[in-house]
């Protein structure tokens, strides 16, 4: 500052420094001790983190760092440890039988909590989060199948899906028979009632006498003779008043008319093997497993 | 006096009617030639407001002498930023209190048959409008009054100010429309689209011009510190916001642009870029508020000079390094990663710098918190600066940003700064300059000390619900079960926000409350309140020029 | 003192300011575009299709980035419930990047082929039939609204100006391309594929009449996240590391 002797602060018996805006003034206190040293002491710090981690661009790279670290294999390693300590367990749970698995608790739990965890983030957004389904996704708590509910049965239908991407995925396509006009309307009023007398309702005796051959004729391959479903084909029981697309008459007939084919994403190449025998093993016991 | 500023032909006289028309013309011409509806729009709001300008201006400059070029400083257009800052603000909140509820309450608050009402395109109007309208026309209005008063100097360019006042505004409202009709470049912080930002690049010139030529006449020999403030503030973001704008238009009849750059380089210079927002725009600028309206209303020096000049040096070199922390763990490579924390940490002392300097000056005037809520407003603005900034550099360290990064713990974080720091220190110096501006008496303490604690819960509510949403949202996300496999799935962990959504919503709604206190009260100020007879001597104003 | 100097002279602070916050910037940024490795080189990477790219312009219309980001960190967690760890090559023609800064909903960068179509249209239009708990907002209107792409061409043209490798080919057909690919029955099927390779050509929005908003940007999502071959991808190779 300059020689000329500056004001005092009478409260605080501080230097000005001489200058005032518009009325104000500024004290001359030197920095305060504890800032500047741990202002320092972050410095010093960093200089240390930069020497041990890498931090700087160099002309064609950067500087590595004592430690040579790398986040990316820090991940890679951290998940492999977790994946050594499932491993006995994941070993043990693929080349267990259902029998196995029912019989030893420990495992059923471990594949339990697996497939838990996993139906929390792949499937429930479909199948609901309590695997209760919903409009053309199926419940699995249920004991009526599509596909079928033994463990294998519901192992392979998670590993390829059904009508999905995968090459091997299960695959049937009931056709638009309204649509398509493959049946004319009154015929497909006409089924709409068989089906609902089929699942056990009161329907018009008329049109269930007449969409008896119809029934016969068009859908008893798929549905069977006697609308007991077929699951080679995922073709659903008709009997069990149990519906993918809903109960109403309106649903059936919507579903004759348009053929709706779900889609069940195929998880062969999302998860592993070990993840979705546990999936399997947790869906099958979610009520429904056979 | 007059008869100084008043030449035969002036510059000023020229070159802006000259930009409004030109501005009216592109605006037509989208109007018209555009084949993108929402272009349309854009033109048709845009070449509106040009003409509403033009009028005005050929009202206000024709045949007479306004105010701000006969008074000793241009003080209509401080005012004119007050009103602005105001309403939009109250805007700002308002969107936000809705977007809040929209998270709390799906069913209510959404309408699936209303595109624009959705929270993507709310979310950055929200963030706009408070940040940008709000604090913008604060940081312009303080700038303007503070250069002025602490130069003994008017704003340079004549009429210059008011183009960047109402420059400014008109951007505003370019911004915030385009995102209701869904224009955006999907930049946080940085969303309008190409035109605006050419626009904006053209009104922040004149903002530098305005300010800078103020400096260059002053009668005070040396430049005061909360100029040098406002002055990093304005250039920095000159800088950031034309590095990261840059931009190739689908066509210059369209609303659509690609960003220059691609994904981690792009990456990092919108994170430079919005880091340094935080920095230069929510940081430095409300930091020359600090420097001058803490001293003036407490009628005390400032603590102390050198520490001015350490932790302003320091904090605009450090400040460019740290925005690697928002990427920490992702594609952008490590030692970036690493540079960004560290000097996150090296920021934490200049940023306190301005919080000693700003509370120390109070020694000696303790004692006026009590019965000033205005003052009091403006030193716990002090205090909640100096929270996020102790807050920021730890969620900055890795092994916490693992945890916090994606989380509610950096909205709690965000709305520390903004509703604690941001909102009252703007609170404060409106509630000093509106006396000031109207020579009327403040119409009621009591309801600034309603204003106060109405608020003040309202943050505490919504940074408390922030935090423990964040914390248990970043555990729950990385919580492994006995066996070794994820607890949680993702919409349990959404489930579980909803308490803290609703207690959020509910502090926001507190704080915009009050704000409406204030507006109601600034308003009865204006309106009816009683002239103030007897200014402070120091705070008459010296004529200027 | 030096700062009587800038305190006097507000050109000099001016400049002085300049200087002080050009150097931050400088050292982190611009390496970038140089250090080798900053972008890893993978196989599988290919250009947005036309009506991917009208998909994503959709994505950040509708601002779906300030809830989902698009970036898998590397932390366990995140490698075990969205896959493996993003690449910076995997948004390398990504203008502007979409990592985003809250998970508001989950992470979207490996998306592609999660859930079907028809999972996708009841989820955009009414998250709430699907997901009970979701506080996602309804997108209705864009199953409803007719893709606007007659500037397809410009679109690729403009991204082809800020680097991204479309050839004149590609840019050509920008539309047929984009028409193809949203009707599979379409002739153009075959030679799109071959300009894409692996892109998924069919009818998005289960409305084969249209080319909707809904088309577009359902394509896009099914498709994040698909392309990086990781059998391929050495990640200890020394320059994946970084
Ligand atoms: C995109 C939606 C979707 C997702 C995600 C999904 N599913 Fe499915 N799933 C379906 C549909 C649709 C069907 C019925 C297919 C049909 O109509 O034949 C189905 C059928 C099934 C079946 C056969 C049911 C039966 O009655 O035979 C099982 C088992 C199943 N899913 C399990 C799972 C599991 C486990 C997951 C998670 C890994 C999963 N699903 C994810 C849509 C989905
Ligand atoms: C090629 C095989 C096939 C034929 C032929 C066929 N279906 Fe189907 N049907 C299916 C399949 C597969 C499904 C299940 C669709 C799904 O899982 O998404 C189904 C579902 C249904 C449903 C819905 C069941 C529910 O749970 O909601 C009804 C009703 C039905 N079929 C009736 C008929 C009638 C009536 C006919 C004859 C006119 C017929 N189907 C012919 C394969 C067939
Ligand atoms: C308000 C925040 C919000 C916005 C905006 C939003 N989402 Fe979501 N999104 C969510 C939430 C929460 C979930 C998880 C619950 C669910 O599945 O609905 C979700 C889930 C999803 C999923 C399923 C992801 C998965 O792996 O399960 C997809 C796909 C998706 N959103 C796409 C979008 C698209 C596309 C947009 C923009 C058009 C968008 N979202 C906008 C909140 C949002
Ligand atoms: C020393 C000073 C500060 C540091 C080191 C700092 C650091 C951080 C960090 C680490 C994040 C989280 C990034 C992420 O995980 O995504 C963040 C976010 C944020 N901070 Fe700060 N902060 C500081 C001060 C402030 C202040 C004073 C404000 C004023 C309002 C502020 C506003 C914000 C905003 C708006 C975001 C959100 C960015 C986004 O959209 O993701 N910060 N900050
Ligand atoms: C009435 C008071 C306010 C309420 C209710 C409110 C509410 C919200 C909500 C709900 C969000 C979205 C959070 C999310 O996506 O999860 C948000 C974001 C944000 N708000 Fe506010 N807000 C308020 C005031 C302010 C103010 C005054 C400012 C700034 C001065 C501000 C700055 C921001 C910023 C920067 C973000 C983005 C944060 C990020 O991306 O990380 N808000 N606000
Ligand atoms: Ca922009
Ligand atoms: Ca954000
Ligand atoms: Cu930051």
């Amino acid at each position: 500052m300059s020689d000329k002797k500056n004001e005092i602060d009478d409260v605080s018996g501080t230097e000005t420094t001489g200058h005032e805006w518009d009325g104000i003034k500024e004290l001359n206190t030197p920095l305060p001790r504890w800032w500047i040293g741990i202002f320092y002491a972050c410095i010093v710090w960093a200089i240390g983190y930069w020497i041990v981690m890498p931090a700087w661009p160099t002309l064609n790279g950067y500087t590595h760092g004592w430690f040579n670290h790398s986040q990316r294999d820090d991940v890679m390693a951290q998940v492999g440890l977790l994946k050594a300590a499932r491993a006995s367990k994941e070993r043990e749970l693929s080349n267990a039988t259902l029998a196995q698995i029912q019989s030893n608790p420990e495992l059923l739990q471990f594949a339990q909590a697996e497939g838990k965890s996993a139906f929390g983030d792949n499937c429930a957004p479909c199948h609901g989060s309590g695997g209760q389904g919903a409009h053309g996704y199926p419940n699995l708590n249920d004991d009526v199948w599509l596909w079928g509910g033994s463990l294998a049965d519901i192992q392979h239908t998670i590993t390829v899906g059904v009508r999905s991407t995968a090459a091997e995925t299960r695959q049937s396509q009931m056709p638009s028979f309204g649509r398509d006009a493959m049946l004319k309307p009154a015929q497909v009023d006409d089924l709409t009632e068989y089906v609902v007398h089929l699942s056990g309702r009161p329907a018009n005796g008329a049109a269930v006498t007449r969409a008896t051959k119809l029934f016969a004729d068009n859908c008893a391959m798929c549905h069977g003779p006697e609308g007991k479903g077929n699951r080679t084909m995922g073709a659903p029981n008709l009997t069990d008043n149990d519906w993918l697309y809903g109960p109403r008459r309106e649903d059936i007939h919507d579903q004759i008319w348009n053929g709706h084919g779900g889609v069940m994403p195929t998880w062969g190449g999302r998860l592993t093997p070990e993840t979705i025998k546990a999936l399997a093993v947790y869906v099958h016991g979610l009520g429904g497993g056979e | 006096m007059q008869v100084q500023t008043e030449t035969p032909w002036r510059l000023d006289h020229i070159i802006i009617p000259l930009i409004l028309f030109l501005g009216f013309c592109a605006g037509m011409a989208e109007w018209a030639r555009s084949p993108d509806w929402r272009m349309v729009v854009q033109g048709w709001t845009f070449a509106g407001c040009m003409a509403v300008i033009g009028a005005w201006y050929m009202w206000m400059y024709s045949g007479r002498v306004p105010d701000d070029e006969s008074g000793p400083y241009c003080d209509t257009v401080v005012k004119a930023g007050v009103v602005a800052a105001m309403f939009w603000g109250i805007a700002g909140m308002l969107v936000g209190v809705i977007i809040a509820l929209q998270l709390s309450f799906p069913n209510l608050f959404y309408f699936p048959d209303l595109a624009w009402t959705n929270f993507g395109r709310l979310r950055p109007l929200h963030t706009s409008a408070v940040i940008f309208a709000f604090g913008g026309n604060v940081l312009i209005a303080t700038s303007f009054y503070v250069v002025q008063r602490t130069c003994k100097a008017r704003l340079w360019g004549g009429s210059l100010p008011w183009f960047v006042f109402w420059g400014y505004n008109t951007f505003i409202l370019l911004a915030g429309t385009g995102y209701l009709l869904g224009i955006t470049q999907a930049r946080e912080y940085a969303e309008p689209e190409w035109y605006a930002d050419i626009w904006l690049t053209i009104v922040w010139v004149c903002y530098l011009l305005t300010f800078l030529g103020a400096i260059m006449k002053r009668k005070e020999p040396h430049i005061y510190v909360a100029n040098w403030f406002y002055l990093a503030f304005i250039v920095t973001i000159a800088v950031l916001h034309i590095v990261n704008n840059l931009a190739m238009p689908v066509s210059l009849l369209g609303s659509k642009s690609y960003s220059l750059f691609s994904g981690v380089q792009d990456a990092l210079i919108q994170w430079w870029y919005g880091h340094n927002a935080v920095g230069f725009f929510l940081t430095a600028g409300f930091l020359g508020i600090v420097y001058y309206f803490i001293p003036k209303r407490a009628q005390r020096p400032v603590y102390s000079y050198r520490l001015s000049i350490i932790h302003f040096w320091s904090l605009i070199f450090i400040y460019i390094w740290a925005g690697p922390h928002h990427l920490l763990f992702t594609a952008l490579p490590e030692w970036v990663q690493t540079l960004g924390m560290t000097f996150s940490i090296i920021l934490w002392m200049p940023s306190w710098g301005g919080m000693i300097n700003g509370l120390m000056t109070l020694s000696g005037a303790w004692d006026k918190l009590r019965t000033d809520p205005v003052l009091r407003m403006l030193v716990v603005s002090v205090a909640f600066y100096g929270m996020a900034t102790f807050e920021g550099p730890v969620m900055s360290i890795k092994t916490v940003n693992a945890l916090s990064h994606y989380t509610n713990w950096t909205i709690g974080h965000v709305h520390s700064g903004a509703l604690g720091w941001v909102g009252y220190v703007s609170f404060g110096a409106i509630y000093c300059l509106v006396p000031w501006l109207w020579k009327k008496k403040l119409y009621s303490n009591a309801l600034v000390e309603w204003h106060f604690w109405i608020s003040t819960l309202g943050i505490v509510l919504y940074i408390t619900s922030m935090w423990v949403a964040g914390i248990m949202q970043g555990l729950m996300w990385r919580a492994y079960n006995d066996y070794g496999f994820l607890e949680y799935s993702f919409v349990e962990v959404v489930q579980a926000m909803h308490p803290y959504y609703i207690i959020r919503a509910i502090g926001g709604a507190m704080y915009l409350a009050g704000t409406l206190v204030m507006a109601f009260n600034l308003w009865r100020t204006v309106s009816n309140g009683a002239p103030e007879i007897s200014l402070p001597k120091d705070m008459i104003a010296e004529p200027a020029q | 003192m030096i700062h009587g100097w800038l305190e006097r002279n507000s050109i000099l602070l001016l400049i002085g300011i300049l200087l002080v916050v050009a150097v931050g910037g400088a050292v982190e940024i611009t390496p970038l575009f140089w250090v080798n490795g900053t972008v890893e080189h993978i196989n599988g990477m290919r250009p947005y299709t036309p009506l991917e790219l009208e998909g994503r312009n959709i994505y950040t219309r509708e601002g779906c980035y300030l809830c989902h980001s698009q970036q898998i960190r590397t932390l366990r967690d995140e490698v075990e419930r969205y896959g493996h760890y993003s690449l910076a090559a995997e948004s390398e023609y990504d203008h502007p990047f979409q990592w985003g800064s809250e998970r508001t909903g989950p992470d979207l960068a490996r998306v592609g082929a999660k859930y079907s179509d028809e999972w996708h249209r009841a989820h955009l239009a009414d998250p709430r039939s699907v997901v009970p708990e979701s506080i996602m907002p309804p997108y209705k209107f864009l199953a409803e609204t007719p893709l606007d792409y007659r500037d397809i061409r410009a679109i690729l043209e403009a991204n082809s100006d800020v680097g991204v490798p479309y050839s004149k080919d590609q840019i050509a057909h920008a539309k047929e391309d984009l028409e193809a690919q949203g009707d599979p029955n379409a002739e153009g099927v075959g030679a799109f594929q071959k300009r894409y390779p692996k892109a998924q050509a069919r009818d998005f929005d289960g409305n084969p009449n249209q080319i909707t908003e809904a088309d577009a940007l359902i394509a896009y999502l099914q498709m994040l996240g698909t392309l990086v071959d990781f059998k391929t991808y050495q990640a200890d190779a020394p320059e994946n590391r970084r």
